[in-house]
């Protein structure tokens, strides 16, 4: 095993474009790993991680880019280090770069802007942030790692103007129909959301569509919204906007735990709001508010017919199949050592409901996410017992993008869990919608059914399971992607809390011991 | 006011002082006689001030050829030991109101352009342009169009023009532009429209034949002549704007083929430098990249005041010198624009639809976006004995503008009060 | 807190993309007016250069 740098000063790409030059590099034969990013802390520090640093690594800046390659023989890495300027030259050619490169400069050419789009480096975000504030823009920031004191100001300012901050890292919002960020394609209609969880939305709102109803509008809030430190301000602005707008019957909230004093705060004005409210907490919740206005949920599900039962609109009956009677065949193909399940998601959030269940159903649950701090394991290492992991957490995503959109990394966990005797249960989450992967199941099929195959070669059968987020309007077609799964033997359900709900089916126990309530 | 206003109500001064300038030629002269601090065995050169054992290889020969011009010492080898000992007083051009290209060399006895700016009456200077003797040779043919200037078609040319009254240069410049001259490194229009108000001025002067036609022929044939007068006009445009407090526009860059400098309105006399770029360019037959120098010369006194490279879209007639493709000199012009103040009300360019001239480079700016300025150059050898090797594009280096913030702010900072605003 | 009448839930949207395109484009193919700001940290991210500015400019 050989590695190797080269930096190049001076060249600022952005993410997709550094992605593109990484997957030339990356095909070259013998290379084992390449990262191509722009050197900024944050990326040096996980770079060290894996073993990359010197001198001119330290001495390199934000707007340097830095690119390793890891392989096997230095020779291999000379070679790929070689082909670089020609990548970064090759791919230029092809972008037709905008001659706009600052806010200002956006602004000159949008003097009627009303919403600034955020993927920026998050040390970066709270000037170009305050800048559209200032300008009286509202902001959609999907970048994460922003500070919480920029979060805060950002905030503050935000809500003196009456301007909404949605991040940062926020995945998603719907806005008078419109899909920012990773959105599907769903209908118009009476049922607002509000929430940090950008899969989350992405579930209820395609839940709240395939019942045949709509939203009018979803708006995130950014994964932190909830914490004490921020409390609540975009969350309380999108409630007041969502009680005050004539389109909105029913209100709900996804998310998941607030802090403590948030948490009150957000109770008391939910149980003041004009319109019917819906709080989904997912994950572990804290003691119910007794004679309470606000209808409580703790799945997407369950959050989702409650806000079609208040809206006390009629509904297209629900779709899908549960898949019961499948239970005893998948069971007995099993062999003796086939106990556990492994979940491998892109959703962040789906992760996080799936833990949920199959904690309240008495499982030791492992994840690089977990509910509960004891149930942290490093997903790089093997994995033991029942383990969902997190595809998107930031030790995967470095210079890669996103499991929502890139396959690679789950493609090879699948086939890993696969072969790995102990594992009774594959647990996966497609999710469509704009800006995800136009292939969603190509992504990974081929590693399902090489997994299988391998499987195959020895005792037992594996049972893959997935959720899939989507509505037949999104790009993907939905109806396709479903057929996909059939064909490789999938079983498919139309949400992440039904599909862990029928792996907890599987496990259940007929006096055996696969299973019980753990000592946690 | 706040810190912000202070500063953008005196750049609004800075920027209105250089978009106010009327140069005209009104003398020349030799360079003892009229810059102030050029007497004895002295020489001015191009760039920030620079000890002689650092220089570059071409500054140097140049310097060797201006030592024996002026017949202070009989050969190479002597001239070369006079400036070793330190023989020679050896300062740079700017201090003095004068501006020389490449290595820039101006001696007592070298006869130079003398530019008034009629609206601050101030005055500014700059030396012959040729390709010999500036780029660092030293050789006896390289002087010999040295001479012939000093001895007769600056004495000519000053004959002329003082039967004229001395010549507006304002109008050449803003018609030069319009026809496609950049007035750095293209001076065609520029050098024509001066040779035919020189004509007529040595008629009117009537200069007998033999020293008149030889003088003709040498403006008719130079078609970088302008430059001089460019350069002259640059600089007399730009002290004015010096030393106004709170302001952050560049009134100086300029090289001396080892290091780039500039001075800021609001930071006095201060130099600010970094290493001399690479030219990025076309080399003349028997050249190439290997064998150039790095920036050199005062000429970017005219970036500074708007033109040169910052008007390469209005003169795409450079592109074969330079290199680069219309579409980029368009863009390079349209990038300058976010690094100054305002456009110039008099030089406007037909190819930007008669927009004006960027003016008023504001340090802050090219910080902010990392956005350096753009200058159009030619390109010497880097060692001492050749002529001009070539010519390109580089840019000036983003550190000198670091640095120059980094001053600006423990300047203007420390005077503002330490209450905490609200 | 009153609802003006140019809240962002009432109007069409307007957007400034700072950085990815593919958010551009995603935007535009839904019909919404956007600019792709091809966006560029400023002063090179220097952080020293950064917070001078925000003093002086």
């Amino acid at each position: 095993m050989a590695s190797g740098y080269a930096v190049r000063p001076n060249r600022y790409y952005d993410s997709v474009f550094l992605m593109g030059v990484n997957q030339r590099l990356a095909r070259l034969p013998g290379v084992g790993q390449t990262a191509v990013l722009m050197a900024s802390e944050r990326n040096k520090e996980l770079l060290a991680e894996i073993g990359i640093e010197g001198d001119e690594v330290r001495a390199a800046g934000p707007n340097d880019l830095l690119v390793a390659v890891i392989a096997d023989s230095p020779a291999i890495v000379e070679a790929a280090l070689a082909g670089l300027d020609d990548a970064l030259q090759t791919l230029q050619a092809g972008t037709a770069l905008s001659d706009l490169h600052t806010f200002e400069d956006g602004l000159r050419a949008e003097p009627g802007a009303n919403l600034a789009v955020l993927t920026i480096p998050g040390g970066y975000v709270y000037r170009e942030a305050l800048l559209a504030l200032e300008a009286g823009l509202n902001v959609f920031i999907f970048s994460s790692n922003v500070p919480v004191e920029d979060e805060l100001r950002l905030k503050q300012h935000a809500r003196e103007r009456n301007l909404l901050v949605m991040g940062p890292d926020c995945g998603t919002s719907i806005l008078n129909g419109v899909g920012l960020g990773f959105a599907n394609a769903v209908r118009r209609g009476t049922i607002g959301a509000i929430g940090p969880s950008g899969t989350g939305l992405q579930e209820f709102t395609c839940q709240i569509h395939n019942a045949g109803l709509g939203i009018s509008h979803a708006i995130g809030t950014g994964s932190h919204d909830l914490a004490d430190e921020i409390g609540a301000i975009t969350s309380l602005m999108a409630l007041e906007k969502l009680e005050a707008d004539p389109r909105t019957d029913v209100i709900a909230v996804i998310a998941k735990p607030a802090g403590p004093t948030t948490r009150t705060r957000l109770v008391e004005r939910l149980q003041a709001c004009k319109k019917p409210v819906v709080a989904c907490v997912i994950g572990p919740s804290g003691p119910r508010q007794a004679g309470s206005e606000i209808s409580w949920a703790n799945t997407i599900d369950a959050a989702a017919e409650a806000a079609i039962r208040l809206s006390g609109k009629r509904t297209a009956p629900t779709a899908g199949p549960d898949g019961l009677q499948t239970v005893g065949p998948i069971r007995a193909a099993w062999a003796p050592q086939q106990r556990y399940v492994r979940g491998l998601f892109a959703g962040g959030t789906l992760c996080y409901q799936s833990q949920q269940i199959l904690i309240d159903a008495g499982l030791e649950v492992h994840s690089n996410a977990p509910l509960d701090p004891a149930g942290r394991v490093d997903p790089f290492h093997a994995a033991r017992g029942h383990t969902l992991i997190d595809m998107g957490d930031e030790v995967f995503t470095l210079g890669r993008l996103h499991p929502m959109i890139d396959g690679s990394l789950r493609r090879e966990r699948i086939v890993r869990e696969s072969v790995d005797p102990s594992v009774a249960i594959l647990l996966l989450d497609f999710i469509l919608g704009r800006n995800a992967s136009p292939t969603p199941v190509g992504d990974v099929l081929e590693a399902v059914v090489e997994g299988q195959e391998l499987r195959s070669k020895t005792a037992g059968r594996l049972a893959v399971i997935a959720s899939i987020c989507g509505t037949e309007e999104d790009p993907q077609d939905l109806g396709h992607q479903l057929e996909l799964l059939r064909q490789a033997g999938v079983l498919v359900f139309h949400s992440n809390a039904r599909a862990t709900s029928f792996c907890l089916e599987l496990l259940k126990a007929d006096g055996g011991d696969s299973h019980g309530p753990a000592a946690r | 006011m706040d810190l912000k206003e202070k500063i953008e109500r005196a750049n609004e001064e800075a920027t209105r002082r250089l978009t106010s300038g009327a140069p005209a030629l009104v003398d020349i002269a030799p360079a003892g006689e009229v810059i102030p601090g050029l007497q004895g065995k002295a020489i001015t050169h191009s760039g920030p001030p620079i000890e002689w054992q650092r220089m570059c290889g071409a500054q140097q020969g140049a310097l060797i050829g201006m030592v024996l011009y002026e017949g202070w010492a009989e050969t190479p080898e002597a001239a070369r030991a006079m400036l070793d000992r330190g023989e020679v007083r050896l300062e740079p051009n700017h201090p003095h109101q004068a501006v020389g290209p490449m290595a820039g060399t101006i001696s007592p006895s070298a006869p130079v352009w003398v530019v008034e700016n009629r609206t601050f009456r101030n005055r500014a200077f700059c030396r012959q342009i040729e390709g010999r003797q500036q780029f660092g040779e030293y050789s006896r043919e390289a002087l010999e169009g040295l001479r012939r200037w000093r001895d007769l078609w600056a004495p000519t040319l000053r004959e002329g023009l003082r039967v004229i009254g001395g010549l507006d240069l304002n109008p050449i410049l803003a018609q030069a532009l319009q026809m496609g001259d950049e007035l750095h490194n293209r001076n065609s229009a520029s050098s024509s429209l001066f040779a035919s108000q020189m004509a007529v001025a040595m008629i009117q002067a009537g200069i007998p034949q033999e020293r008149a036609l030889p003088t003709m022929r040498y403006l008719a044939g130079h078609n970088l002549l302008f430059l001089g007068l460019a350069m002259a006009s640059g600089k007399a445009t730009a002290d004015p704007a010096r030393d106004v407090e709170y302001s952050s526009i560049v009134t100086a860059m300029c090289r001396n083929g080892t290091e780039f400098g500039i001075q800021v309105s609001g930071l006095g006399d201060a130099w600010f430098t970094a290493p001399a770029p690479t030219v990025e360019g076309l080399y003349l037959p028997g050249y190439s990249a290997v064998d150039a120098g790095l920036d050199m010369g005062d000429s970017a006194i005219t970036e500074t005041v708007g033109w040169g490279a910052f008007t390469l879209g209005g003169a795409p007639g450079i592109l074969p010198l330079v290199g680069g493709t219309f579409d980029e000199a368009l863009r390079l012009t349209r990038e300058m624009r976010k690094i100054t103040t305002a456009v110039h009300p008099t030089y406007r360019l037909p190819a930007l639809g008669f927009e004006g001239t960027s003016v008023g480079i504001d340090i802050r700016k090219v910080v902010q976006l990392n956005l350096a300025p753009v200058i159009d150059t030619a390109i010497a050898h880097r060692q001492a004995g050749h002529p001009i090797i070539g010519a390109g594009l580089t840019r000036a280096p983003l550190e000198c503008f670091v640095k120059a913030l980094r001053a600006f702010g423990e300047k203007y900072k420390s005077r503002e009060p330490s209450i905490p605003v609200g | 807190m009153d609802q003006r009448p140019d809240d962002v839930l009432d109007q069409p949207l307007v957007v400034i993309n700072l950085g990815l395109k593919g958010f551009a484009e995603s935007l535009e193919q839904q019909g919404v007016e956007v600019v792709q700001v091809d966006w560029i940290p400023p002063a090179g991210g220097d952080a020293e250069m950064l917070d001078l500015l925000d003093e002086l400019l």
